[in-house]
C-alpha cells in the first residue's frame, strides 16, 4: 500500500507495479497529483509541470496491478511486515464512480460555491466539482460542507451517477509492505505579523504565485496583483519566511531545501511574463545546490537582470491609498537600513508536515524526528526505513531531505526496491 | 489491399498553452477539410482521461483508422497516445503528432493570428504523413536476469546487494583493489559523525559474502556489445578477460575530488595548505596536534568560470568522450560552475572534529553562501555553538595566502559585512573543493553511448522525472557519476536504480523500438558505408550485403542519409513519408496532401 498520490507515490505505485507487485494507492483528496499538480513549470528546466506530470499520473492509474483509493484515508494498521492488515475509509464522494463520466455538467449547473483549494482558495469552485481539468480519477466529488441539497446536480447527470445518500465504506486491505508519501503542507505566514500577510492583500505567498502564473490557474496565467487587479510592475520575494527560524512560536529551525530555487524560478517566469518588471529577491543565504541551478541563478543575475539583496527583512507596510509595499529592510552587506516600495511581495513559506501526520504516525506505530516529519531509522544508512520494519517513506514528508522533484522520484523508486528486496528475503526465509 | 485512410485529428488547447495563442476551434474545422481527414474535434487537455475516451469513442464510432494529435511533444506524450491508439484497436504506429505548442504556441506568443496558420501547416503535415503511414510492430526480447554493477563504492555496493537479494545474478566490478570507494577514505560522515566504516564495512561483507554477487576487484570494462536485456560484456583483469552476459548495466563509478591546481591559493607551494579531503586524512589518523587557527575557504574551483561554447562543440554529437576530455582540461585551471553541494556541510563537519578534539583552536570558515539544506541548519548550529568562526567574505576579492617568517600562513580576505581587509594567521588553510567527474567516464560514455551532460557528469533521460534512468535502455546511474550527492542520497540513488533495473530483470522481457532502419537487399552494394557511420554498431556487411541487427538499432537515420544507393529506409519515416509532409507544406492545395 502507498499512502499518497504525489508524485513520490505515484514513482513508487508505477515502480512496484512494474515490478509484479499489487498496489493500492490511497490518496486523501479526490485526485492523485499532489504538489506537483499545481506548480506551473519546474526548476532549472522550465518543463511545464503539468505536462510532464500528467502522462505519469494516468500510466499509473491505468495500470493494472494498480488500485486507486481516491478520497480514502487510512484507519487502523495491524500486523507487522509480510503481513499487515490495513483498514481503510473511503469517503462518500456522494458520486457513483463506476457511472460518472467527468462531463462536468453537474459542475455547470451547481448554483453553490466554495474556494478552490487547488487554487489556494484564489478562485471559486462548485460544490460539485472537479479539483483540476487533468485529474485522475476523472470524477466529480460533492463536498457536503458547501452543497445546498438542491438536488440539481442528480437532475442533471447524464449518467445517473449522483448518489445523494451514499454511505462512508470501509474496507481492508492485505498488504505485505507499507510506503507512507504524505507530502508537506506550507507554513502559515500571518504567524509572522510583521509580513502582513492576510492584512494586506498584496502581499501573497509562493504557491498562491504560483497558481497566478499558471496557464490553468484563476487567472488564466496573467500575472496580476489581487487589490486592484493590474499588472505587478515590481516584485519582491522574501526567502526563509518561517524557515531557519528558532523564535518559539514559530520553531522551525530547519532549512525547506526548495524555497531558494523555486523563487529563482518564479522571478525568471516573471520576467518570462513581464520583461518590464524589476524583481528583488531578498535572501539570507543563496542554496542553489543540486544539478543545474547554480548555473541557473548565474543566468537569473546576468540575463534576466534580477536583483539579490542578502536581508532579512524586518517589516512590510502598506500605502493605503495605492496598496503598494514598504519594505525595511537592512542590507547585510552595505549594513544599512533602506525601505523599498513594491506592487506586490511574495513570501516563500517553509514547508512543514502535512496537517494528520501525528495521527497517521500513531496509526503506523512509527516514529516522528523533532520537526514532526517522518523519521529514518538511520539518517545515512536508511534513509528511506522508517522506524517499523516493512513501512518506508518517500518524498517530503521525509522532510527537507527531498530537495526537490527528481529527489523525490529516486525516493519512490528506491523505495519500490527496497520493498522488493525486504519481501523477496522474506519468501526466502 | 490497403483499406482507405481515415483519419481522426484531435487538436488540444492544453489549457492557455496553446488554446491562448492559437485560435484552436478554428484550426480542428480546417482539419475537418484536409484529405482523408473523417473526423476532427478540439478538447482543453487531450491527454486527460476524457480526451483520451473521445479519441476512443471517435475511433469507434467514425471508424478511424489513422489518428493525429496536434498538441505538445511526442517526448512526454506520444507514448500515452499511442497506448490510447492501441487500445481501440489502431496499430500504434498509425499515429502521428503535431507539436503545435512547443514548436508554434510557444515561440509565437505574441503572434497570435500568425501562430494559427502555422498550427494548420503543422496539421496539414501531420494528415498529409498520417495517410501513408504503416502499422508497425515493436520486436521484443528476453531480459537476461543478472546484472553488471560498474564501481563498488557506497552506491555500487547497495545496488548490487538490492538486487541480489531479489535473486538476481550481480557481477559488481571495482577497478581498485578494495571495495569501498571514495568514501572509504574520508573519516567520519555528516550529521551523525559515524565513522564511514560503520557504512562501509557492513556494506563491504555483504557483497563479499552473498551468494548472488560475484566481486570482481582489480577489474575494469573492456568492451560492452549488445542491448538491452542482453548486452555482452568483457571485463579485463591482471589474470586475463572474461567475458559475461547481463540483462542491465548499473553505472556507478563515483566522481573524485578536484584538487586545486599548484599555486592556486597556495596549494602545493606551502604544505600546509589542504584540501578538505587531506585533512580528513589527517583528521582519520589523528595526527593533527593543537593548532592556534584554521582557516578554511570554501568553493574553492566551484561555482567558478563556465562551461564556453566552444567546449560543448562536441554536444550533442555521440562522441561525448571528446566533450569531458576538453572540459576536464580546460576546469582544471578554472574550477567548474556548478554547486557541489556537499562542501558546506563537510567543511563544517571536519570543523566541529578539530573542535570537539581541540576546543581551543580557532576555526574560520570563509564562505560566500552557507548552503546547509535541510536539517543539516542544526549541525550548522552545532559548529556555532562549537564557537566555530563562519565569515562571509567578499567572493569575488580571493583570498590571499603567504607565509611569514616564522613559517605560518597568513590569510588576508574581505569581509563582506564591513567590506573591511581581514588578516587571519593560521597553523593549516584548508581548501573545500568540488566533486568533479572522472576520467572514466570518457571511457563509458563511448562505450555505453551515454550522454554527458553540460556540467561534465553523465546525463540522466529526464532531469525531473527519470533521475536515474539513462537514455540508453536498460542502463541506470548511481550515486555521484551523475552529480554530486552525499552518501544517503547515492544510497538512494543505488536502490533507485536497482529498483527500476528489477523491473526490466523481473518481467523478463522488454519491447524495443519499432522504428528501425531497413535495407533493400537488391539496391545495397555492400559499401559498408553504414557500418562505419552507426553510432550503435546497428548495421553489417554479411555476404557483401548490409544487415541491419534491429535491436541495436535506434532508428537514427544516420544511415539511410548516408547510403550513396539509397537502399536504406526507415521504418515510420520514409522517403515517401517525409516527402509528403514537405509537399504539404510547400503546396498547401495539393491534392490529397501529396
Amino acid at each position: 500500500m502507498v499512502i499518497g498520490g504525489g508524485i513520490a507515490g505515484i514513482q513508487a505505485s508505477s515502480d512496484l507495479a512494474n515490478r509484479g507487485f499489487k498496489v493500492y494507492l490511497v490518496e486523501k483528496s479526490p485526485s492523485i497529483g499532489g504538489r506537483m499538480a499545481q506548480l506551473d513549470k519546474t526548476f532549472p528546466t522550465m518543463d511545464c509541470s503539468m505536462c510532464i506530470l500528467a502522462p505519469k499520473m494516468i500510466e499509473c492509474a491505468r495500470h493494472p496491478n494498480v488500485q486507486l483509493l481516491t478520497y480514502s484515508e487510512v484507519r487502523g494498521v495491524n500486523g507487522s511486515v509480510g503481513n499487515f492488515k490495513v483498514k481503510v475509509v473511503r469517503k462518500p464522494r456522494y458520486v457513483d464512480e463506476t457511472k460518472c463520466t467527468g462531463c462536468g455538467i453537474c459542475s455547470d449547473n451547481c448554483p453553490a460555491e466554495a474556494p478552490n483549494e487547488f487554487d489556494e482558495n484564489l478562485g471559486i469552485r462548485k460544490a460539485i466539482y472537479m479539483p483540476f481539468p487533468q485529474a485522475v480519477p476523472r470524477l466529480v466529488t460533492v463536498d457536503k460542507d458547501n452543497c445546498i441539497e438542491c438536488g440539481l446536480c442528480e437532475n442533471v447527470c447524464p449518467a445517473n451517477a449522483v448518489n445523494r445518500e451514499q454511505q462512508p465504506e470501509e474496507i481492508v486491505l492485505d498488504v505485505g509492505a507499507i510506503v507512507v508519501a504524505t507530502g508537506f503542507d506550507m507554513f502559515d505566514p500571518s504567524v509572522i505579523p510583521q509580513y502582513g500577510y492576510k492584512r494586506f492583500k498584496n502581499v501573497i505567498t509562493a504557491m498562491e504565485l504560483e497558481r497566478t502564473l499558471c496557464a490553468s490557474g484563476p487567472t488564466g496565467g496573467h500575472l496580476i496583483r489581487p487589490s486592484d487587479g493590474k499588472i505587478p510592475r515590481s516584485i519582491a520575494f522574501i526567502q526563509c519566511v518561517g524557515s531557519r527560524d528558532r523564535r518559539k512560536w514559530i520553531d522551525h529551525p530547519y532549512c525547506s531545501s526548495i524555497c531558494c530555487k523555486y523563487a529563482v524560478k518564479d522571478a525568471v517566469l516573471i520576467k518570462e511574463h513581464e520583461p518590464d518588471s524589476r524583481v528583488t529577491i531578498f535572501y539570507i543565504d543563496m542554496r542553489a545546490f543540486g544539478r543545474g541551478f547554480q548555473e541557473f541563478v548565474n543566468r537569473a543575475k546576468s540575463e534576466f537582470g534580477i536583483l539579490f539583496i542578502r536581508s532579512n527583512p524586518g517589516e512590510i507596510s502598506e500605502n493605503p491609498n495605492t496598496n503598494n509595499l514598504i519594505v525595511w529592510f537592512e542590507d547585510l552587506i552595505t549594513r544599512t537600513v533602506h525601505n523599498a516600495t513594491f506592487d506586490l511581495v511574495v513570501l516563500c513559506p517553509t514547508l512543514i508536515p502535512r496537517k494528520g501526520v501525528e495521527e497517521l504516525a500513531k496509526i503506523l506505530g512509527v516514529e516522528l524526528d523533532n520537526y514532526g516529519f517522518f523519521k529514518s531509522v538511520d539518517a545515512v544508512k536508511k534513509p528511506l526505513d522508517t522506524t517499523v520494519p516493512g513501512i518506508f517513506a518517500c518524498g517530503y514528508c521525509l522532510g527537507p531531505k527531498t530537495g526537490d522533484v527528481p529527489d523525490s522520484v529516486a525516493q519512490g523508486s528506491a523505495t519500490a526496491g527496497r520493498i522488493a528486496e525486504v519481501l523477496a528475503g522474506m519468501e526466502v526465509s | 489491399m490497403k483499406e482507405e485512410p481515415r483519419i481522426g485529428v484531435f487538436v488540444c488547447h492544453c489549457g492557455v498553452n496553446i488554446g491562448g495563442v492559437v485560435n484552436v476551434p478554428e484550426v480542428a474545422e480546417y482539419a475537418k477539410k484536409l484529405p482523408y481527414v473523417a473526423y476532427a474535434e478540439h478538447d482543453l487537455y487531450t491527454c486527460s482521461e476524457a480526451g483520451l475516451a473521445a479519441i476512443k469513442k471517435a475511433i469507434e464510432e467514425y471508424k478511424l483508422n489513422r489518428v493525429v494529435v496536434a498538441s505538445c511533444t511526442p517526448r512526454t506524450h506520444e507514448p500515452l497516445f499511442r497506448a490510447t491508439c492501441k487500445e481501440a484497436g489502431v496499430n500504434p504506429y498509425l499515429y502521428e503528432m503535431a507539436n503545435i505548442r512547443d514548436q508554434c504556441s510557444w515561440v509565437h506568443m505574441h503572434e497570435p493570428e500568425k501562430a494559427t496558420i502555422k498550427a494548420k501547416d503543422l496539421v496539414r503535415m501531420a494528415v498529409a504523413k498520417a495517410a501513408l503511414l504503416e502499422p508497425q510492430t515493436e520486436p521484443e526480447v528476453e531480459v537476461k536476469d543478472a546484472s553488471l554493477v560498474i564501481g563498488a563504492g557506497v552506491a555500487g555496493m547497495t545496488a548490487a546487494l538490492s538486487m541480489a537479494n531479489q535473486g538476481f545474478k550481480v557481477y559488481l566490478i571495482e577497478r581498485d583493489k578494495e571495495p569501498g570507494g571514495i568514501v572509504q577514505r574520508l573519516h567520519k560522515l555528516y550529521p551523525t559523525l559515524a565513522d564511514s566504516s560503520e557504512v562501509v564495512d557492513p556494506l563491504v561483507e555483504a557483497v563479499r559474502s552473498h551468494k548472488n554477487i560475484e566481486l570482481m576487484t582489480s577489474t575494469t570494462l573492456k568492451e560492452v556489445s549488445g542491448y538491452i536485456g542482453n548486452f555482452h560484456v568483457t571485463l579485463t583483469s591482471l589474470s586475463g578477460d572474461k567475458e559475461i552476459n547481463v540483462g542491465t548495466i548499473i553505472v556507478a563509478i563515483g566522481a573524485l575530488n578536484y584538487r586545486p591546481p599548484t599555486g592556486l591559493y597556495q596549494y602545493g607551494v606551502y604544505d600546509r595548505v589542504l584540501t578538505q579531503e587531506e585533512l580528513d586524512g589527517i583528521l582519520k589518523k589523528g595526527s593533527l596536534e593543537e593548532p592556534d587557527r584554521i582557516v578554511m575557504i570554501q568553493c574553492v574551483g566551484a561555482r567558478k568560470g563556465e562551461i564556453r561554447p566552444s567546449e560543448l562543440e562536441a554536444f550533442p554529437k555521440s562522441d561525448t568522450a571528446e566533450l569531458l576530455r576538453k572540459i576536464l582540461k580546460a576546469r582544471k585551471e578554472e574550477g567548474w560552475p556548478y554547486c557541489s553541494r556537499i562542501c558546506c556541510m563537510n567543511a563544517i563537519k571536519n570543523a566541529i572534529l578539530v573542535k570537539e578534539k581541540s576546543p581551543r583552536t580557532d576555526v574560520v570558515i570563509l564562505f560566500g553562501d552557507l548552503r546547509v539544506y535541510k536539517e543539516y541548519e542544526d549541525f550548522y548550529r552545532r559548529a556555532r555553538d562549537l564557537e566555530v568562526r563562519f565569515i562571509r567574505h567578499i567572493e569575488e576579492v580571493p583570498p590571499e595566502i603567504t607565509q611569514t617568517s616564522d613559517g605560518k600562513l597568513e590569510v588576508m580576505a574581505y569581509d563582506a559585512l564591513s567590506g573591511l581587509e581581514v588578516k587571519f594567521p593560521a597553523d593549516w588553510v584548508v581548501l573545500s573543493t568540488p566533486l568533479r567527474p572522472r576520467r572514466g567516464e570518457v571511457i563509458l560514455a563511448r562505450m555505453l553511448k551515454i550522454p554527458i551532460s553540460t556540467d561534465g557528469f553523465l546525463m540522466e533521460a529526464h532531469l525531473k522525472l527519470r533521475p536515474v534512468d539513462t537514455n540508453v535502455d536498460g542502463v541506470f546511474l548511481a550515486g555521484t557519476v551523475s552529480g554530486p550527492k552525499d552518501v544517503s542520497e547515492s544510497i538512494i540513488t543505488g536502490e533507485a536504480a536497482a529498483a527500476r533495473a528489477s523491473i526490466l530483470m523481473g518481467n523478463r522481457k522488454v519491447s524495443t523500438e519499432a522504428v528501425t532502419a531497413v535495407v533493400d537487399k537488391d539496391l545495397c552494394i555492400g559499401c559498408g558505408l553504414c557500418e562505419e557511420i552507426c553510432p550503435y554498431g546497428g548495421p553489417k556487411i554479411e555476404e557483401r550485403k548490409s544487415k541491419i541487427r534491429e535491436i541495436l538499432c535506434r532508428g537514427c537515420g544516420s544511415c539511410a542519409a548516408e547510403c550513396p544507393r539509397r537502399a536504406i529506409t526507415m521504418r515510420h519515416f520514409g522517403d515517401h513519408q517525409v516527402l509528403a509532409q514537405v509537399t504539404a507544406l510547400l503546396m498547401p492545395e495539393s491534392p490529397k496532401g501529396g
